[in-house]
């Protein structure tokens, strides 16, 4: 018995050591490869035709592709992390980046960026923000979302109503809505949902002079006033002007689908929902998008991805010519005409080009009024905290003072652990 | 040579054979099943951190899970979804499997269509029910309403819910209840049906006197694995019922709870804690229901 363990155990480091020789054989010659992990299957093509533009200015840096679905990238990374084998340059999302950073698993750039005298300057500084942890760069931006107040234009000539435009407030916002609601038809002037944090609450708290996380991510933003204030005026939407379908509804069914089967006449939506408003005929002919409405101010959430480069890199200046090479205004008009929202800018013609019918003029002017997607370390447990409590506050269960001063306790108990 | 002793040689050679022979199943159990229960007891006294770095806590993990009132709704749920899930849909399936070993027409087109739910996926019957369950467009509802019956909001009223979560629970589980009750059925020797009818016994009388006696073993197999199962109901609850839905504290499953620590903000101590009780739950009921097995199961 102990013999054939023997035997297979032996059979098994063979065949380690020869897997392990022959990836070493690639990359002789001064040649290096390097991997690029991702998870959006959608831009295979893009990144393919990329990584080819790369190689015709870098031959000897073979770039192998790495997909993996965005349900198992996380997990996959976290197990690769750990032992330590991560790839050399990645997609890094907000959520993510600050456990990945503060656990000395990224590459900081700033050096790279001095040292190759890189312009910042067309990337929203809003997105940037986004990938410094202490002060120190760890990505260039790739492409990013930000949010727009999405509408229909055949409610609101049926109703009468004058279209949103860049000079409304949150109050045009309560009025048109409120003439847009007809009980009788089940059709609401707006759809106040908290699902999707990132397309809705989030922005109303910023407009409102609010945060959600401190800049120096050790105090919750829910005490503050301001913050409360933002929610609250999102919350009366359903509770207070009755114009918007209630929370169980809209758990029941989401606010897009209402929005796309013409129950509801607005909706915070982010950029990432162009595919499917363009893909359903019935939102393609009859929806348009304008300019979030001012309250204190007109603000909103900008999250985009980055691409980073792993600490333990054994190809690190290799890596780094690909990770500007993919944020560099070419790669950045190859993305624009795949239809995402580049983040270099002055190249966004061509993804403006993409869909004529929806005026996306107004996602590139909400990004530069845009702030930094909220994060942390811990992002998933206070995100989580915040989106228990807030239901509980959409459902009626709880004020959205009462439910705020949970969020702030609890939230600061998980900062406080970071 | 004592013949003890070569007796004794001969049965450890025998014994090294049959242990070869069960290596292949025991490995698999091993390293799949028994280890990762003594992991899962080690973890729950570790504070998890990222990347797979973990540090002694001692208790903490168990105190903040008993600390969390969710916990408590998630057991209640649990235990209610248990016990009125298991008896109901066992004594569907009994009467569905007597209804399907008669001699009918189309009998093998029965047989599939109650055994299609278990051969479909969970997420795909939470996808579905999900639609049926809408409390605005959904079907049930609208049915209702030709009767001039105001549906519930099935999934998003607290009082509705779990009914409606039983409802699918039942469902699906009559299929693998029903092939195992048949095949227990087709163990009882036809003759004791002719006697008794021989006897004047009516098919009522001889369902509660022969069927259901004889058939004991095989419903005392279906309580315990439903038991079980019933304990980590999960997948369909996900499905159906997200986070922000203001009926979660009704809906939410112990491996609800546990999917939450472990998988949404990462705090696999906890998780660890909480699987472990309900493996200790689940214990104890089972070793429960192999006590009271006596009083009502008859083997022959």
């Amino acid at each position: 018995m102990r013999r054939v363990w023997g035997i297979i155990i032996l059979l098994g480091f063979l065949i380690a050591v020869s897997a392990c020789s022959q990836e070493e054989d690639a990359t002789a010659d001064g040649d290096s490869t390097i991997t690029y992990a991702y998870w959006d299957k959608n831009q295979e093509d893009m990144l393919k035709g990329i990584v080819q533009e790369f190689n015709q200015e870098y031959p000897n840096i073979h770039v192998k592709l790495e997909l993996t679905p965005y349900d198992q990238y996380f997990t996959k990374l976290d197990a690769a992390a750990t032992g330590g084998g991560l790839p050399d340059v990645f997609w890094m999302n907000g959520p993510n980046f600050v456990k990945y950073a503060s656990n000395d698993m990224l590459e900081p750039i700033n050096e790279y960026i001095e040292e190759d005298n890189l312009d910042l300057s067309p990337y929203p500084e809003g997105l940037l923000g986004l990938y410094q942890y202490e002060k120190t760069t760890y990505a260039l931006p790739k492409d990013y979302d930000t949010v727009g107040l999405w509408y229909n234009k055949e409610l609101f000539d049926k109703a009468g109503v004058s279209y949103p435009d860049e000079t409304w407030k949150w109050e045009d916002l309560v009025d048109a809505s409120k003439k847009l609601t007809n009980p009788d038809k089940d059709i609401y002037g707006v759809a106040a949902y908290i699902q999707d944090a990132q397309a809705s609450y989030f922005n109303t708290i910023l407009a409102n002079n609010g945060y959600v996380i401190s800049e120096d991510k050790k105090e919750s933003g829910f005490d503050d006033p301001n913050t409360i204030e933002g929610l609250q005026k999102y919350h009366d939407l359903i509770h207070k002007h009755e114009v918007s379908p209630t929370h169980a509804q809209m758990e029941t069914t989401e606010a897009a689908s209402m929005f796309e089967s013409g129950k509801v006449a607005m909706l915070f939506q982010a950029s990432y929902m162009i595919p499917q408003f363009k893909a359903n005929e019935y939102t393609n002919a009859n929806v348009d998008v304008a300019l979030l409405p001012e309250m204190k101010k007109r603000a909103n959430v900008i999250h985009g991805l980055g691409n980073v480069i792993a600490k333990n890199s054994a190809n690190k200046a290799a890596a780094w010519e690909f990770v500007k090479f993919l944020s560099s205004e070419k790669a950045a008009t190859m993305q624009a005409e795949s239809g995402i929202i580049p983040a270099y800018e002055g190249t966004q013609d061509a993804w403006l080009k993409s869909t004529p019918n929806f005026n996306l003029q107004a996602f590139l002017d909400m990004a530069e009024v845009a702030e930094p997607y909220p994060v942390s370390k811990d992002t998933d447990k206070w995100s989580s905290i915040i989106q228990d409590n807030l239901a509980k506050a959409w459902s009626g269960q709880m004020t959205v003072e009462e439910a705020s001063e949970v969020i702030d306790k609890e939230m600061e108990k998980v900062l406080e652990e970071e | 040579m004592d013949i003890k002793k070569q007796k004794s040689t001969l049965r450890k050679n025998d014994m090294y054979w049959g242990y070869l022979f069960i290596a292949p199943t025991l490995l698999g159990l091993l390293i799949f099943y028994i280890f990762p229960v003594f992991q899962t007891f080690f973890y729950s006294f570790n504070d998890w951190g990222d990347f797979g770095s973990y540090s002694w806590s001692g208790l903490e993990n168990y105190e903040e899970m008993f600390a969390n009132p969710e916990i408590w709704d998630s057991f209640r749920n649990t235990l209610i979804y248990a016990f009125v899930m298991v008896p109901i849909s066992i004594a569907i399936s009994i009467i569905v499997a007597v209804l399907l070993n008669q001699k009918i027409k189309g009998l093998t087109f029965y047989r599939t269509l109650f055994f299609l739910p278990v051969v479909t996926m969970p997420a795909a019957i939470g996808m579905i029910w999900k639609w049926l369950y809408n409390a605005d467009y959904g079907i049930i509802n609208h049915i209702l309403g030709w009767f001039s019956i105001p549906g519930p909001d099935w999934l998003t009223d607290p009082n509705w819910v779990l009914i409606s979560i039983i409802i699918v629970g039942t469902w699906g589980a009559i299929g693998t209840n029903m092939v195992i009750l048949l095949s227990g059925l087709q163990g009882i020797p036809k003759s004791l049906y002719e006697a008794a009818s021989l006897d004047g016994a009516g098919p009522t009388y001889s369902f509660f006197k022969i069927t259901l006696p004889l058939l004991s073993p095989t419903i005392f197999f279906v309580a315990v694995i439903s038991f079980i199962s019933a304990f980590q109901v999960f997948d369909f609850i996900f499905m159906m019922v997200s986070p922000t839905n203001p009926a979660i504290d009704s809906a939410q499953s112990v491996i609800y709870l546990f999917y939450h620590y472990a998988f949404v903000i990462g705090e696999k101590g906890i998780a660890a804690a909480i699987a472990f009780v309900l493996f200790l739950v689940i214990l104890v009921l089972t070793i429960l229901q192999f006590r009271l097995q006596k009083r009502w199961v008859h083997y022959e």
